[in-house]
């Protein structure tokens, strides 16, 4: 593989780690609260819906943001409704959003733009157009080093530099403040957090929404930069992926965009090679599309270090008396 | 004591997350300006008013008598099993091979055999969850979803590299030899006289879904074994300490579970299309998971809940076929069951335990 192609692929690779990094972050805060989310799917899938059909209707990508990071936000209020007033099945409550998403983004898109399903094609404007990063240009012909950073560190959107940054963001939050202490206690010891005097479901609301917030921003980059309009089901299991590498990397967020950044390489890899040969075996693309989901199960396992979730997940938390 | 009686928790709560389904996706169908009135008289007339449509509803309720099944057995040793879908790709893999590799001089040897392929197929697909779950602790919902995405993987890559007949483009395997067509309930009926729709896809898996139904029911509430798992669904400790083991109770609850979701494919790989394609399943693991919370894991409100979710899988073609209301209401229907009928359930329950308390305080 030539220099180019190698910064060609690494350049892929970024664009298709930045959604599955959003969404890992914010499943990252739900869970570290002690919510369990496989909902990270549907919300992707509603805010990408609703961004591009507010960014082709008022022709202002921004608004599209917006509205993609409300219709996120609604669902993950369902969610917290769900699994924290009502104390119900997290992972049955998830499993409801993401059908929930699924159905109604076909059914509102066929009803707004009778094109099967699918939103008008976006044109700019209507996009997050790639940034150029200064001197781009200029440094293009310096041997190595131009090449790298006109390539692969500039021309992307904001909203992958937004997703790189929140990285380092979310480790502030979490380790460097006290909403942050606070909100992992509450995914480790509810009632000890309780004691304290500290509300546990206002922690976790803020948790869920946060998860919301990301989601949306998520499925906004899905929509509106990756590709240009929403099709039926386009988020193709990277809530699924993006809760693959939050396992990966143990919900911690440093190891969340190493984990993202891999299964964004697969990603790119399977998307420009289609069967890779080594020698006389050929490993098939179908491997490397299943081999995040083949990863996790074997973290999950504990056969390559245990991954351990926190430890009130899962569980909603009641008061005793 | 209980705070409710037993008939408001099995039919009561059910009913009434139900009808608050149905208003929800009345006001969906409102929403996107059509007339749910006029859409509920389509979807009865297309499911249930001729036996064309009967054979299409009890088609697809076949499919979700299986996953459904599936779902409960597990949710009884409180194991939830998202890889139904996962599992029932796999069992079309095991009825495929068993279809195309085995000369079958009569459809009802084929059957049999086809049956336990595909159990067996499915079986295995969730044996390893279970497995991992048992004996090193990984959750089992992460796993089987990872395993539903893997099963897709594997499957397209047998259809395309394996099992593709020479010089076809399409990833599916060749046609099933015309020894084991199954005899569709057209041809099942005709023989005592009565008149069913020759086009429906509606065959003699259903009277094994049907019989799949009262041997979980047996199972479940009859043996031994029944006993152990329902056991150790309702407390981890007791049942530890009553000598039920639960790597055993696991494996065994998440291998019938998955057998039943792989005896899938009898319906829609060897009774309908008779060849095994991409996506034959076409989502009915999922819809298990509602089936499964609607029928309160009994095998007989899984009867009643795969009957009714057949009938808006037909009604909701049907509206897609005649009105401009996607396919896809199905979807946002089988999200508010399952929100409401599992997610939900303590909304409707608090008020109701409440009311019923007030009641018995009013008699005493």
């Amino acid at each position: 593989m030539d220099f180019l192609t190698l910064i060609q692929v690494l350049d892929s690779t970024v664009r298709l780690a930045t959604p599955l990094l959003l969404a890992c972050l914010a499943g990252l805060f739900s869970e570290r609260a002690g919510i369990f989310d496989i909902g990270l799917e549907g919300k992707m899938l509603m805010a990408a819906f609703f961004s591009a059909a507010v960014a082709a209707t008022t022709g202002n990508v921004w608004l599209g943001l917006l509205a993609g990071i409300a219709s996120s936000l609604v669902l993950s209020g369902l969610h917290g409704l769900a699994s924290i007033t009502f104390r119900g099945n997290q992972l049955i409550s998830g499993v409801a959003i993401n059908f929930l998403a699924a159905g109604m983004t076909v059914l509102i898109a066929q009803d707004w733009f009778q094109q099967g399903g699918r939103t008008p094609s976006l044109f700019s404007g209507g996009r997050f157009e790639p940034l150029n990063l200064p001197f781009a240009d200029a440094l293009a012909d310096v041997p190595v080093l131009g090449p790298i950073y006109s390539e692969l560190l500039s021309g992307h959107s904001v909203l992958v530099y937004l997703a790189f940054l929140a990285v380092p963001a979310t480790a502030w939050i979490l380790f460097g403040t006290r909403f942050g202490l606070r909100l992992r206690a509450v995914g480790e010891n509810p009632a000890a957090v309780d004691t304290a005097g500290v509300s546990v479901v206002g922690l976790r609301y803020a948790a869920v929404m946060i998860c919301g917030l990301l989601c949306g921003i998520a499925g906004a980059y899905l929509a509106t930069a990756l590709q240009a309009g929403f099709v039926k089901d386009m988020t193709a299991g990277r809530g699924f992926i993006a809760l693959a590498a939050l396992i990966f990397a143990k919900w911690r967020p440093w190891h969340a965009l190493g984990a993202c950044l891999l299964f964004g390489l697969l990603q790119a890899v399977a998307l420009r090679f289609q069967n890779i040969e080594i020698g006389t075996f050929v490993i098939p693309v179908q491997m490397m599309d299943a081999l995040p989901y083949i990863l996790t199960v074997v973290i999950l396992a504990g056969f390559v270090g245990k991954a351990v979730p926190p430890k009130a997940g899962g569980e909603p938390y009641v008061k005793e008396r | 004591m209980d705070k409710m009686p037993k008939w408001a928790d099995v039919v009561l709560i059910p009913l009434i997350s139900l009808i608050l389904a149905a208003i929800l996706s009345a006001l969906v169908i409102l929403g996107i300006g059509e007339d749910p009135i006029a859409a509920v008289n389509l979807m009865v007339s297309g499911a249930l008013g001729s036996t064309y449509g009967w054979g299409y509803t009890l088609y697809y309720a076949t499919n979700f008598l299986f996953t459904g099944l599936a779902v409960s057995v597990a949710f009884h040793a409180r194991l939830f099993n998202i890889g139904g879908e996962g599992q029932a790709m796999l069992g079309g893999l095991g009825v495929a091979l068993v279809c195309l590799y085995i000369p079958w001089p009569h459809w009802s040897l084929a059957l049999i055999f086809a049956s336990l392929g595909a159990a067996l197929f499915g079986a295995a697909w969730a044996a390893i969850p279970a497995y991992l779950q048992a004996k090193r602790g990984s959750h089992i919902v992460i796993t089987t979803i990872m395993f539903n995405f893997i099963a897709a993987a594997v499957l397209n890559y047998v259809l395309v590299n394996l099992l593709r007949p020479e010089g076809s483009m399409d990833p599916a395997t060749a046609r099933f030899p015309e020894a084991v067509h199954l005899p569709s309930l057209h041809e099942l009926l005709a023989p005592i006289g009565i008149e069913f729709s020759k086009a429906a896809p509606a065959n003699v898996s259903f009277l094994v879904a049907v019989g799949a139904c009262i041997a979980v029911w047996l199972l479940i509430w009859r043996t031994k074994l029944g006993y152990e798992i329902r056991a150790y669904g309702n407390s981890e400790y007791g049942a530890l300490y009553a000598g039920i083991s639960p790597v055993k109770i696991t494996m065994i609850a998440m291998l019938i579970s998955g057998g039943l979701a792989g005896m899938m494919a009898t319906n829609n790989v060897m009774g309908e299309a008779e060849r095994l394609v991409l996506n034959s399943t076409e989502g009915a693991g999922f819809i298990g998971i509602a089936v499964a919370l609607m029928g309160r894991s009994h095998p007989f409100g899984v009867f009643l809940a795969a009957i009714l979710f057949g009938f808006l899988y037909q009604g909701g073609a049907e509206l897609a076929l005649w009105t401009s209301i996607p396919r896809e209401l199905i979807v946002v229907i089988q999200a508010l069951v399952i929100l409401f009928t599992g997610a939900l359930d303590n909304m409707v329950r608090g008020p109701l335990e409440r009311i019923f308390l007030a009641l018995r305080r009013g008699k005493a």
